[in-house]
Protein backbone atom coordinates (compact mmCIF):
# COMPACT_ATOMS: atom_id res chain seq x y z
CA UNK A 1 0.00 0.00 0.00
CA UNK A 2 1.16 3.64 -1.08
CA UNK A 3 0.66 5.80 2.31
CA UNK A 4 0.92 9.11 0.33
CA UNK A 5 -2.12 8.09 -2.12
CA UNK A 6 -4.41 6.85 0.94
CA UNK A 7 -3.02 10.31 2.55
CA UNK A 8 -4.77 12.08 -0.84
CA UNK A 9 -7.96 10.50 -0.13
CA UNK A 10 -7.87 11.66 3.47
CA UNK A 11 -6.58 15.14 2.45
CA UNK A 12 -9.29 15.99 -0.21
CA UNK A 13 -11.50 15.09 2.83
CA UNK A 14 -9.72 17.49 5.05
CA UNK A 15 -9.94 20.19 2.55
CA UNK A 16 -13.82 19.94 2.02
CA UNK A 17 -14.60 19.92 5.87
CA UNK A 18 -12.28 23.05 6.14
CA UNK A 19 -13.83 24.73 3.63
CA UNK A 20 -17.40 23.56 4.31
CA UNK A 21 -19.33 24.96 7.71
CA UNK A 22 -22.20 22.46 6.82
CA UNK A 23 -19.78 19.47 6.28
CA UNK A 24 -18.55 20.29 9.77
CA UNK A 25 -22.04 20.91 11.00
CA UNK A 26 -23.53 17.54 9.99
CA UNK A 27 -20.47 15.44 12.31
CA UNK A 28 -22.22 17.01 15.17
CA UNK A 29 -25.96 18.22 14.66
CA UNK A 30 -27.74 14.81 15.05
CA UNK A 31 -25.44 12.75 17.73
CA UNK A 32 -25.54 16.23 19.55
CA UNK A 33 -29.06 16.24 19.58
CA UNK A 34 -29.66 12.46 20.64
CA UNK A 35 -27.58 13.40 23.51
CA UNK A 36 -29.57 15.92 24.64
CA UNK A 37 -32.59 13.64 24.06
CA UNK A 38 -31.85 10.85 25.73
CA UNK A 39 -30.27 12.61 28.52
CA UNK A 40 -33.31 14.13 29.72
CA UNK A 41 -35.38 10.86 29.25
CA UNK A 42 -32.96 9.52 31.03
CA UNK A 43 -33.04 12.06 34.22
CA UNK A 44 -36.78 11.67 33.75
CA UNK A 45 -36.58 7.50 34.25
CA UNK A 46 -34.48 7.84 37.35
CA UNK A 47 -36.93 10.70 39.17
CA UNK A 48 -39.95 7.74 38.74
CA UNK A 49 -38.43 4.27 38.50
CA UNK A 50 -36.48 4.55 41.40
CA UNK A 51 -34.15 1.33 40.39
CA UNK A 52 -31.35 0.47 42.81
CA UNK A 53 -29.19 1.76 39.49
CA UNK A 54 -28.68 5.21 37.47
CA UNK A 55 -30.22 4.70 34.32
CA UNK A 56 -27.02 7.36 32.85
CA UNK A 57 -24.94 4.91 31.86
CA UNK A 58 -26.86 2.31 30.64
CA UNK A 59 -29.21 4.32 28.25
CA UNK A 60 -26.73 7.45 27.96
CA UNK A 61 -24.09 6.02 27.56
CA UNK A 62 -25.43 3.22 25.49
CA UNK A 63 -26.61 5.91 23.23
CA UNK A 64 -22.86 7.47 23.20
CA UNK A 65 -21.70 4.55 21.64
CA UNK A 66 -24.41 3.51 19.39
CA UNK A 67 -23.70 7.05 17.74
CA UNK A 68 -20.33 6.56 17.77
CA UNK A 69 -20.73 2.99 15.78
CA UNK A 70 -23.09 5.23 13.34
CA UNK A 71 -20.72 8.43 12.70
CA UNK A 72 -18.26 5.39 12.11
CA UNK A 73 -20.19 3.96 9.31
CA UNK A 74 -21.40 7.21 7.89
CA UNK A 75 -18.21 8.75 8.47
CA UNK A 76 -17.28 6.58 5.19
CA UNK A 77 -19.76 6.38 3.19
CA UNK A 78 -20.29 10.34 3.41
CA UNK A 79 -16.35 10.49 2.34
CA UNK A 80 -17.46 8.14 -0.78
CA UNK A 81 -20.11 10.03 -1.37
CA UNK A 82 -17.96 13.64 -2.05
CA UNK A 83 -16.98 11.59 -5.06
CA UNK A 84 -20.15 10.86 -6.32
CA UNK A 85 -21.46 13.98 -5.63
CA UNK A 86 -18.88 15.57 -7.34
CA UNK A 87 -18.43 13.12 -10.38
CA UNK A 88 -15.10 12.18 -9.74
CA UNK A 89 -14.54 8.49 -9.89
CA UNK A 90 -13.13 8.95 -13.31
CA UNK A 91 -10.26 11.06 -12.27
CA UNK A 92 -9.91 8.80 -8.89
CA UNK A 93 -9.58 5.22 -10.11
CA UNK A 94 -8.08 6.16 -13.95
CA UNK A 95 -5.18 7.23 -11.58
CA UNK A 96 -2.21 4.58 -9.69
CA UNK A 97 -4.75 4.53 -6.77
CA UNK A 98 -5.60 0.95 -5.35
CA UNK A 99 -8.55 -0.16 -4.38
CA UNK A 100 -6.76 -0.48 -0.59
CA UNK A 101 -5.54 3.11 -0.72
CA UNK A 102 -8.57 4.44 -1.78
CA UNK A 103 -10.45 2.61 1.59
CA UNK A 104 -7.83 3.40 3.44
CA UNK A 105 -8.24 7.08 2.85
CA UNK A 106 -12.04 7.09 3.64
CA UNK A 107 -11.56 4.99 6.75
CA UNK A 108 -8.63 7.58 8.07
CA UNK A 109 -11.43 10.06 7.29
CA UNK A 110 -13.82 8.47 9.06
CA UNK A 111 -11.70 8.01 11.84
CA UNK A 112 -11.17 11.23 12.54
CA UNK A 113 -14.70 12.77 12.26
CA UNK A 114 -16.47 10.11 14.47
CA UNK A 115 -13.34 10.78 17.36
CA UNK A 116 -14.11 14.54 17.32
CA UNK A 117 -18.20 13.42 17.43
CA UNK A 118 -17.17 10.80 20.61
CA UNK A 119 -15.31 13.92 22.43
CA UNK A 120 -17.97 16.06 21.49
CA UNK A 121 -20.95 13.85 22.89
CA UNK A 122 -19.21 12.83 26.03
CA UNK A 123 -18.14 16.67 26.10
CA UNK A 124 -21.60 17.18 26.11
CA UNK A 125 -23.25 13.98 28.01
CA UNK A 126 -20.26 15.15 31.00
CA UNK A 127 -21.21 18.85 31.48
CA UNK A 128 -24.83 18.36 31.14
CA UNK A 129 -26.29 14.95 32.47
CA UNK A 130 -23.05 14.51 34.35
CA UNK A 131 -21.91 11.33 32.66
CA UNK A 132 -18.52 10.16 32.51
CA UNK A 133 -17.38 7.01 30.17
CA UNK A 134 -14.47 7.41 31.42
CA UNK A 135 -15.23 5.65 34.63
CA UNK A 136 -15.42 2.87 32.28
CA UNK A 137 -11.75 2.77 32.37
CA UNK A 138 -9.53 0.78 30.00
CA UNK A 139 -12.25 -1.52 29.32
CA UNK A 140 -13.35 1.44 26.98
CA UNK A 141 -11.07 0.54 24.64
CA UNK A 142 -12.20 -2.74 23.33
CA UNK A 143 -15.67 -1.17 23.58
CA UNK A 144 -14.67 1.16 21.42
CA UNK A 145 -12.73 -0.90 18.61
CA UNK A 146 -15.45 -3.40 18.43
CA UNK A 147 -17.97 -0.21 16.75
CA UNK A 148 -15.00 1.44 14.93
CA UNK A 149 -14.47 -1.61 13.21
CA UNK A 150 -17.30 -3.12 12.85
CA UNK A 151 -18.59 0.57 11.90
CA UNK A 152 -15.93 0.67 9.36
CA UNK A 153 -17.12 -2.49 7.73
CA UNK A 154 -20.84 -1.13 7.30
CA UNK A 155 -19.59 1.32 5.43
CA UNK A 156 -17.52 -0.25 2.92
CA UNK A 157 -20.55 -2.44 2.79
CA UNK A 158 -22.72 0.12 2.17
CA UNK A 159 -20.25 1.85 -0.27
CA UNK A 160 -20.23 -1.36 -2.18
CA UNK A 161 -23.76 -1.23 -2.47
CA UNK A 162 -23.77 2.23 -3.97
CA UNK A 163 -20.94 1.50 -6.16
CA UNK A 164 -22.70 -1.47 -7.86
CA UNK A 165 -25.91 -0.02 -7.66
CA UNK A 166 -25.66 3.72 -8.54
CA UNK A 167 -26.56 7.13 -7.11
CA UNK A 168 -29.95 6.08 -6.44
CA UNK A 169 -29.30 3.38 -4.43
CA UNK A 170 -28.00 6.16 -1.64
CA UNK A 171 -30.80 5.89 0.22
CA UNK A 172 -29.25 2.37 1.29
CA UNK A 173 -27.06 3.74 3.49
CA UNK A 174 -28.71 5.73 6.06
CA UNK A 175 -31.19 3.32 7.94
CA UNK A 176 -28.52 0.65 8.24
CA UNK A 177 -27.64 1.67 12.10
CA UNK A 178 -31.73 1.71 12.72
CA UNK A 179 -32.36 -1.71 11.04
CA UNK A 180 -29.49 -3.11 13.04
CA UNK A 181 -30.54 -1.17 16.61
CA UNK A 182 -33.09 -4.05 17.99
CA UNK A 183 -30.48 -6.75 17.19
CA UNK A 184 -28.02 -5.43 19.21
CA UNK A 185 -29.33 -4.92 22.29
CA UNK A 186 -28.75 -1.07 22.74
CA UNK A 187 -30.96 -0.44 25.76
CA UNK A 188 -32.32 -3.87 26.82
CA UNK A 189 -30.64 -7.19 27.43
CA UNK A 190 -30.14 -9.73 24.30
CA UNK A 191 -31.96 -12.03 26.55
CA UNK A 192 -35.38 -9.68 26.37
CA UNK A 193 -35.16 -10.92 22.97
CA UNK A 194 -36.97 -14.17 20.94
CA UNK A 195 -34.54 -16.78 20.08
CA UNK A 196 -34.34 -16.35 16.83
CA UNK A 197 -33.79 -12.52 16.96
CA UNK A 198 -30.72 -13.53 19.71
CA UNK A 199 -29.28 -15.93 16.89
CA UNK A 200 -28.92 -12.60 15.01
CA UNK A 201 -27.72 -10.63 17.85
CA UNK A 202 -24.34 -12.81 18.83
CA UNK A 203 -23.41 -12.49 14.98
CA UNK A 204 -23.51 -8.88 15.57
CA UNK A 205 -20.19 -7.45 16.94
CA UNK A 206 -21.92 -4.26 18.73
CA UNK A 207 -24.10 -7.03 21.00
CA UNK A 208 -20.94 -7.56 22.86
CA UNK A 209 -20.28 -3.90 23.45
CA UNK A 210 -24.16 -3.15 25.04
CA UNK A 211 -24.46 -6.50 26.92
CA UNK A 212 -20.88 -6.22 27.96
CA UNK A 213 -21.75 -2.47 28.93
CA UNK A 214 -24.57 -3.57 31.08
CA UNK A 215 -22.39 -6.23 32.64
CA UNK A 216 -20.09 -3.88 34.12
CA UNK A 217 -22.43 -1.10 35.14
CA UNK A 218 -25.36 -3.67 37.13
CA UNK A 219 -23.32 -6.62 37.85
CA UNK A 220 -19.57 -4.79 37.73
CA UNK A 221 -18.80 -7.52 35.81
CA UNK A 222 -17.63 -8.57 31.95
CA UNK A 223 -16.14 -11.26 29.93
CA UNK A 224 -13.16 -10.66 28.09
CA UNK A 225 -13.63 -13.56 26.44
CA UNK A 226 -16.67 -12.56 25.31
CA UNK A 227 -15.32 -9.14 24.40
CA UNK A 228 -12.42 -11.03 22.22
CA UNK A 229 -15.04 -12.54 20.24
CA UNK A 230 -16.52 -9.49 19.60
CA UNK A 231 -12.93 -8.03 18.17
CA UNK A 232 -12.33 -11.06 15.93
CA UNK A 233 -16.34 -11.05 14.65
CA UNK A 234 -15.62 -7.60 14.13
CA UNK A 235 -12.49 -8.04 12.35
CA UNK A 236 -14.06 -10.99 9.91
CA UNK A 237 -16.97 -8.26 8.98
CA UNK A 238 -14.29 -6.14 8.09
CA UNK A 239 -12.87 -8.88 5.71
CA UNK A 240 -15.75 -9.90 4.40
CA UNK A 241 -16.61 -6.04 3.27
CA UNK A 242 -13.38 -5.34 1.72
CA UNK A 243 -13.35 -8.36 -0.27
CA UNK A 244 -17.60 -7.36 -0.97
CA UNK A 245 -16.10 -3.61 -2.44
CA UNK A 246 -13.16 -5.71 -4.32
CA UNK A 247 -15.45 -7.77 -5.86
CA UNK A 248 -17.85 -5.27 -7.00
CA UNK A 249 -15.25 -2.87 -8.16
CA UNK A 250 -14.02 -5.49 -10.54
CA UNK A 251 -17.81 -6.20 -11.28
CA UNK A 252 -17.73 -2.45 -12.38
CA UNK A 253 -14.94 -2.23 -14.35
CA UNK A 254 -15.82 -5.10 -16.76
CA UNK A 255 -19.44 -3.77 -16.90
CA UNK A 256 -18.44 -0.54 -17.62
CA UNK A 257 -20.20 1.16 -14.84
CA UNK A 258 -17.38 3.74 -13.47
CA UNK A 259 -17.09 5.58 -17.28
CA UNK A 260 -21.00 5.90 -16.80
CA UNK A 261 -21.54 5.72 -13.11
CA UNK A 262 -24.63 8.24 -13.70
CA UNK A 263 -26.08 5.51 -16.01
CA UNK A 264 -26.44 2.91 -13.51
CA UNK A 265 -26.60 0.65 -15.98
CA UNK A 266 -25.19 0.07 -19.60
CA UNK A 267 -27.60 -2.32 -20.82
CA UNK B 1 20.57 5.82 -38.80
CA UNK B 2 18.22 7.02 -35.97
CA UNK B 3 16.89 4.30 -34.19
CA UNK B 4 13.03 4.24 -33.98
CA UNK B 5 11.38 5.25 -30.53
CA UNK B 6 10.00 2.38 -28.43
CA UNK B 7 6.58 1.61 -28.33
CA UNK B 8 4.77 3.49 -25.61
CA UNK B 9 1.36 2.04 -26.13
CA UNK B 10 0.66 -0.71 -27.72
CA UNK B 11 -2.58 -2.39 -28.42
CA UNK B 12 -3.40 -5.75 -29.80
CA UNK B 13 -7.08 -7.43 -30.70
CA UNK B 14 -8.97 -4.75 -28.41
CA UNK B 15 -12.37 -5.83 -28.12
CA UNK B 16 -15.06 -4.80 -25.84
CA UNK B 17 -18.85 -6.29 -25.80
CA UNK B 18 -21.75 -5.47 -23.97
CA UNK B 19 -23.84 -8.38 -24.53
CA UNK B 20 -24.76 -8.68 -27.79
CA UNK B 21 -23.49 -4.87 -28.78
CA UNK B 22 -20.08 -4.90 -29.76
CA UNK B 23 -18.08 -1.11 -28.82
CA UNK B 24 -14.78 -1.92 -29.49
CA UNK B 25 -13.72 -4.86 -32.16
CA UNK B 26 -10.73 -6.28 -32.76
CA UNK B 27 -8.34 -2.81 -32.75
CA UNK B 28 -4.72 -2.94 -32.55
CA UNK B 29 -2.54 -0.06 -33.11
CA UNK B 30 0.70 1.79 -30.89
CA UNK B 31 1.67 5.11 -30.13
CA UNK B 32 5.49 5.28 -30.28
CA UNK B 33 7.94 7.88 -28.08
CA UNK B 34 7.47 11.54 -29.51
CA UNK B 35 4.33 10.65 -31.58
CA UNK B 36 0.75 12.20 -31.36
CA UNK B 37 -1.82 10.22 -32.52
CA UNK B 38 -5.41 11.56 -33.33
CA UNK B 39 -7.92 9.14 -32.47
CA UNK B 40 -10.90 9.85 -35.05
CA UNK B 41 -14.61 9.04 -35.67
CA UNK B 42 -17.89 9.71 -35.49
CA UNK B 43 -19.73 9.99 -32.07
CA UNK B 44 -20.37 5.97 -31.04
CA UNK B 45 -17.45 5.00 -32.84
CA UNK B 46 -15.68 3.56 -29.72
CA UNK B 47 -13.01 6.56 -28.95
CA UNK B 48 -13.82 6.94 -25.51
CA UNK B 49 -14.65 2.76 -24.64
CA UNK B 50 -10.68 2.38 -26.06
CA UNK B 51 -9.79 5.27 -23.92
CA UNK B 52 -11.13 4.07 -20.82
CA UNK B 53 -9.19 0.90 -21.19
CA UNK B 54 -6.03 2.32 -21.66
CA UNK B 55 -7.17 3.80 -18.21
CA UNK B 56 -8.29 0.91 -16.90
CA UNK B 57 -11.55 1.68 -16.21
CA UNK B 58 -12.94 -0.81 -18.58
CA UNK B 59 -12.27 -4.09 -18.88
CA UNK B 60 -11.12 -5.58 -22.43
CA UNK B 61 -13.48 -8.71 -23.36
CA UNK B 62 -10.35 -9.61 -25.39
CA UNK B 63 -7.01 -8.38 -26.53
CA UNK B 64 -4.65 -6.26 -24.41
CA UNK B 65 -2.45 -3.16 -23.73
CA UNK B 66 0.75 -2.79 -23.30
CA UNK B 67 2.27 0.44 -22.21
CA UNK B 68 6.05 0.89 -22.00
CA UNK B 69 5.94 -2.72 -22.89
CA UNK B 70 4.28 -4.35 -19.73
CA UNK B 71 0.83 -5.62 -19.57
CA UNK B 72 -1.96 -2.91 -17.97
CA UNK B 73 -4.17 -5.83 -15.94
CA UNK B 74 -0.58 -6.89 -14.37
CA UNK B 75 1.24 -3.76 -13.33
CA UNK B 76 -1.81 -1.08 -13.52
CA UNK B 77 -0.74 0.89 -10.70
CA UNK B 78 2.77 1.41 -11.72
CA UNK B 79 1.73 2.14 -15.12
CA UNK B 80 -1.19 4.48 -14.50
CA UNK B 81 1.35 6.11 -12.62
CA UNK B 82 3.25 6.97 -15.64
CA UNK B 83 -0.35 7.76 -17.70
CA UNK B 84 -2.38 10.78 -17.24
CA UNK B 85 -5.27 12.42 -19.22
CA UNK B 86 -8.01 14.80 -19.55
CA UNK B 87 -11.49 14.75 -21.06
CA UNK B 88 -14.63 16.83 -21.25
CA UNK B 89 -16.23 14.53 -19.14
CA UNK B 90 -13.95 14.49 -16.18
CA UNK B 91 -13.47 17.66 -15.05
CA UNK B 92 -11.95 18.00 -11.44
CA UNK B 93 -14.25 18.32 -8.34
CA UNK B 94 -15.55 21.89 -8.36
CA UNK B 95 -15.99 21.77 -4.59
CA UNK B 96 -11.96 21.81 -4.49
CA UNK B 97 -9.69 24.94 -5.63
CA UNK B 98 -7.46 24.48 -8.49
CA UNK B 99 -4.82 24.14 -6.03
CA UNK B 100 -5.75 22.00 -3.43
CA UNK B 101 -7.27 19.56 -6.72
CA UNK B 102 -3.48 19.76 -7.78
CA UNK B 103 -2.00 18.71 -4.80
CA UNK B 104 -4.15 15.96 -4.03
CA UNK B 105 -3.83 14.59 -7.90
CA UNK B 106 -0.14 15.15 -6.93
CA UNK B 107 0.27 12.95 -4.09
CA UNK B 108 -2.11 10.10 -6.07
CA UNK B 109 0.28 10.61 -9.26
CA UNK B 110 3.67 10.36 -6.84
CA UNK B 111 4.75 13.86 -8.39
CA UNK B 112 8.13 14.57 -6.74
CA UNK B 113 8.74 18.20 -5.79
CA UNK B 114 5.04 18.79 -5.95
CA UNK B 115 4.85 22.57 -4.38
CA UNK B 116 6.93 23.89 -7.20
CA UNK B 117 5.55 21.43 -10.09
CA UNK B 118 1.80 23.09 -9.01
CA UNK B 119 3.57 26.45 -9.51
CA UNK B 120 4.91 25.36 -12.92
CA UNK B 121 1.55 24.14 -14.66
CA UNK B 122 -0.04 26.81 -12.69
CA UNK B 123 2.35 29.23 -14.74
CA UNK B 124 1.92 27.35 -17.84
CA UNK B 125 -1.90 26.84 -18.23
CA UNK B 126 -2.43 30.68 -16.81
CA UNK B 127 -4.12 29.69 -14.30
CA UNK B 128 -2.03 31.61 -11.52
CA UNK B 129 -4.84 34.00 -10.57
CA UNK B 130 -7.36 31.43 -10.30
CA UNK B 131 -4.95 28.97 -8.54
CA UNK B 132 -7.34 29.42 -4.75
CA UNK B 133 -10.77 29.29 -6.86
CA UNK B 134 -13.00 26.33 -7.00
CA UNK B 135 -12.80 24.73 -9.95
CA UNK B 136 -16.71 24.57 -10.02
CA UNK B 137 -16.84 28.61 -10.49
CA UNK B 138 -14.38 28.21 -13.19
CA UNK B 139 -15.52 29.39 -17.23
CA UNK B 140 -15.70 25.61 -18.83
CA UNK B 141 -12.37 26.64 -20.64
CA UNK B 142 -10.89 27.66 -17.66
CA UNK B 143 -11.78 24.25 -16.18
CA UNK B 144 -10.82 22.81 -19.69
CA UNK B 145 -6.93 24.26 -18.96
CA UNK B 146 -7.18 23.04 -15.17
CA UNK B 147 -7.91 19.39 -16.14
CA UNK B 148 -5.02 19.85 -18.94
CA UNK B 149 -3.05 21.14 -15.77
CA UNK B 150 -3.55 18.14 -13.90
CA UNK B 151 -2.94 16.02 -16.72
CA UNK B 152 0.36 17.45 -17.02
CA UNK B 153 1.35 17.36 -13.94
CA UNK B 154 3.09 13.53 -12.99
CA UNK B 155 4.78 14.22 -16.53
CA UNK B 156 3.04 11.59 -18.11
CA UNK B 157 5.05 9.03 -20.53
CA UNK B 158 1.55 8.46 -21.77
CA UNK B 159 -0.83 11.31 -22.47
CA UNK B 160 -4.95 10.91 -23.15
CA UNK B 161 -6.93 13.48 -24.25
CA UNK B 162 -10.25 13.22 -25.19
CA UNK B 163 -11.17 16.27 -26.84
CA UNK B 164 -8.98 18.40 -25.15
CA UNK B 165 -9.68 21.38 -26.45
CA UNK B 166 -13.78 21.20 -27.22
CA UNK B 167 -14.14 24.14 -24.74
CA UNK B 168 -11.73 26.61 -25.57
CA UNK B 169 -12.17 29.49 -27.49
CA UNK B 170 -9.69 29.53 -30.88
CA UNK B 171 -7.14 31.63 -29.54
CA UNK B 172 -6.94 29.46 -26.03
CA UNK B 173 -7.15 26.42 -28.32
CA UNK B 174 -4.46 27.45 -30.56
CA UNK B 175 -2.47 28.37 -27.07
CA UNK B 176 -3.02 25.30 -25.82
CA UNK B 177 -2.47 22.95 -28.40
CA UNK B 178 1.09 24.67 -28.69
CA UNK B 179 1.95 23.38 -25.38
CA UNK B 180 0.41 19.88 -25.29
CA UNK B 181 2.30 19.84 -28.73
CA UNK B 182 5.50 20.66 -27.51
CA UNK B 183 5.00 18.11 -24.02
CA UNK B 184 4.25 15.43 -27.01
CA UNK B 185 7.02 15.84 -29.52
CA UNK B 186 9.63 14.66 -26.12
CA UNK B 187 11.29 11.55 -26.75
CA UNK B 188 9.73 9.10 -24.72
CA UNK B 189 6.17 10.64 -24.29
CA UNK B 190 3.34 9.46 -26.19
CA UNK B 191 0.09 10.76 -27.30
CA UNK B 192 -3.65 9.75 -28.11
CA UNK B 193 -5.62 12.65 -29.27
CA UNK B 194 -9.01 12.42 -29.50
CA UNK B 195 -10.83 15.29 -31.51
CA UNK B 196 -13.44 16.27 -34.14
CA UNK B 197 -11.69 19.51 -35.14
CA UNK B 198 -10.00 18.45 -38.29
CA UNK B 199 -8.15 21.35 -38.55
CA UNK B 200 -6.61 20.92 -35.22
CA UNK B 201 -5.85 16.90 -35.94
CA UNK B 202 -3.79 17.91 -39.18
CA UNK B 203 -1.86 20.63 -36.75
CA UNK B 204 -0.99 18.49 -34.46
CA UNK B 205 -0.87 14.65 -35.31
CA UNK B 206 1.49 12.80 -37.00
CA UNK B 207 -0.84 9.85 -37.46
CA UNK B 208 -4.46 9.39 -37.43
CA UNK B 209 -6.45 6.47 -37.10
CA UNK B 210 -9.99 6.54 -38.31
CA UNK B 211 -12.52 4.40 -36.21
CA UNK B 212 -15.95 3.76 -37.50
CA UNK B 213 -18.46 1.21 -35.20
CA UNK B 214 -15.80 0.40 -33.34
CA UNK B 215 -13.51 -0.76 -36.26
CA UNK B 216 -10.60 0.96 -36.97
CA UNK B 217 -11.09 1.58 -40.89
CA UNK B 218 -7.78 3.63 -41.72
CA UNK B 219 -4.69 4.74 -40.32
CA UNK B 220 -1.74 7.13 -42.03
CA UNK B 221 -0.66 10.70 -42.00
CA UNK B 222 -3.98 13.44 -41.85
CA UNK B 223 -1.80 15.21 -44.48
CA UNK B 224 -1.31 12.80 -47.34
CA UNK B 225 -4.36 10.32 -45.83
CA UNK B 226 -7.19 12.34 -47.49
CA UNK B 227 -5.59 12.60 -51.11
CA UNK B 228 -5.09 8.83 -50.70
CA UNK B 229 -8.53 8.24 -50.79
CA UNK B 230 -9.77 10.66 -53.07
CA UNK B 231 -10.62 13.64 -50.68
CA UNK B 232 -9.91 17.01 -50.33
CA UNK B 233 -9.55 17.19 -46.99
CA UNK B 234 -9.42 15.57 -43.84
CA UNK B 235 -13.05 16.76 -42.80
CA UNK B 236 -14.13 15.71 -46.07
CA UNK B 237 -12.85 12.03 -45.36
CA UNK B 238 -13.93 11.92 -42.01
CA UNK B 239 -17.90 12.74 -43.44
CA UNK B 240 -17.59 10.43 -46.05
CA UNK B 241 -16.22 7.52 -43.23
CA UNK B 242 -18.81 8.65 -40.59
CA UNK B 243 -21.51 8.15 -43.60
CA UNK B 244 -20.33 5.15 -45.67
CA UNK B 245 -17.76 3.61 -44.04
CA UNK B 246 -17.90 0.40 -46.02
CA UNK B 247 -16.70 2.46 -49.18
CA UNK B 248 -13.63 4.02 -47.83
CA UNK B 249 -12.79 0.62 -46.57
CA UNK B 250 -13.25 -1.25 -49.73
CA UNK B 251 -11.36 1.33 -51.68
CA UNK B 252 -8.29 1.31 -48.97
CA UNK B 253 -8.82 -2.97 -49.74
CA UNK B 254 -9.94 -3.28 -53.46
Amino acid sequence: MNLRRAYAIFLRQIFLLRGSPTRLFQIFVWTLLDIVLWGFITQYLNSVAAAKFSFLPVFLGAVVLENFLTRVQQGVAVAFFEDVWSRNFLNVFASPLRVSEYLAGLVSTSVITSAVALVAMMLLAGAVFGLSLLSLGALLIPFLLILLLFGVALGIFATAVVLRFGPASEWFVWPIPMILAPFVGVFYPIATLPSWMQAVSWALPPSYVFEGLRGVVLEGRFSAGLLALGVALALTYVALAYGLFRLVYRTVIRRGLIARYSAETVS
Amino acid sequence: MVEAEAHILEVRGLKKAYGRVTAVDDVSFAVRGGEIVGLLGPNGAGKTTIINMILGVLEPSEGWIQIENRDLRKNKARLLARTNFAAVYAQMPGNLTVRQNLHIFGLIYGVKDLRQRIGEVLREFDLERFADTKCGVLSSGEQTRAGLAKALLSLPRLLLLDEPTASLDPSSARIMRSKIKAYGRQPGVGTLWTSHNMHEVSEVCDRVLFLSRGKLLLTGNPKTLPAEHGKGDLEELFIAIAREPLSVKQREHP
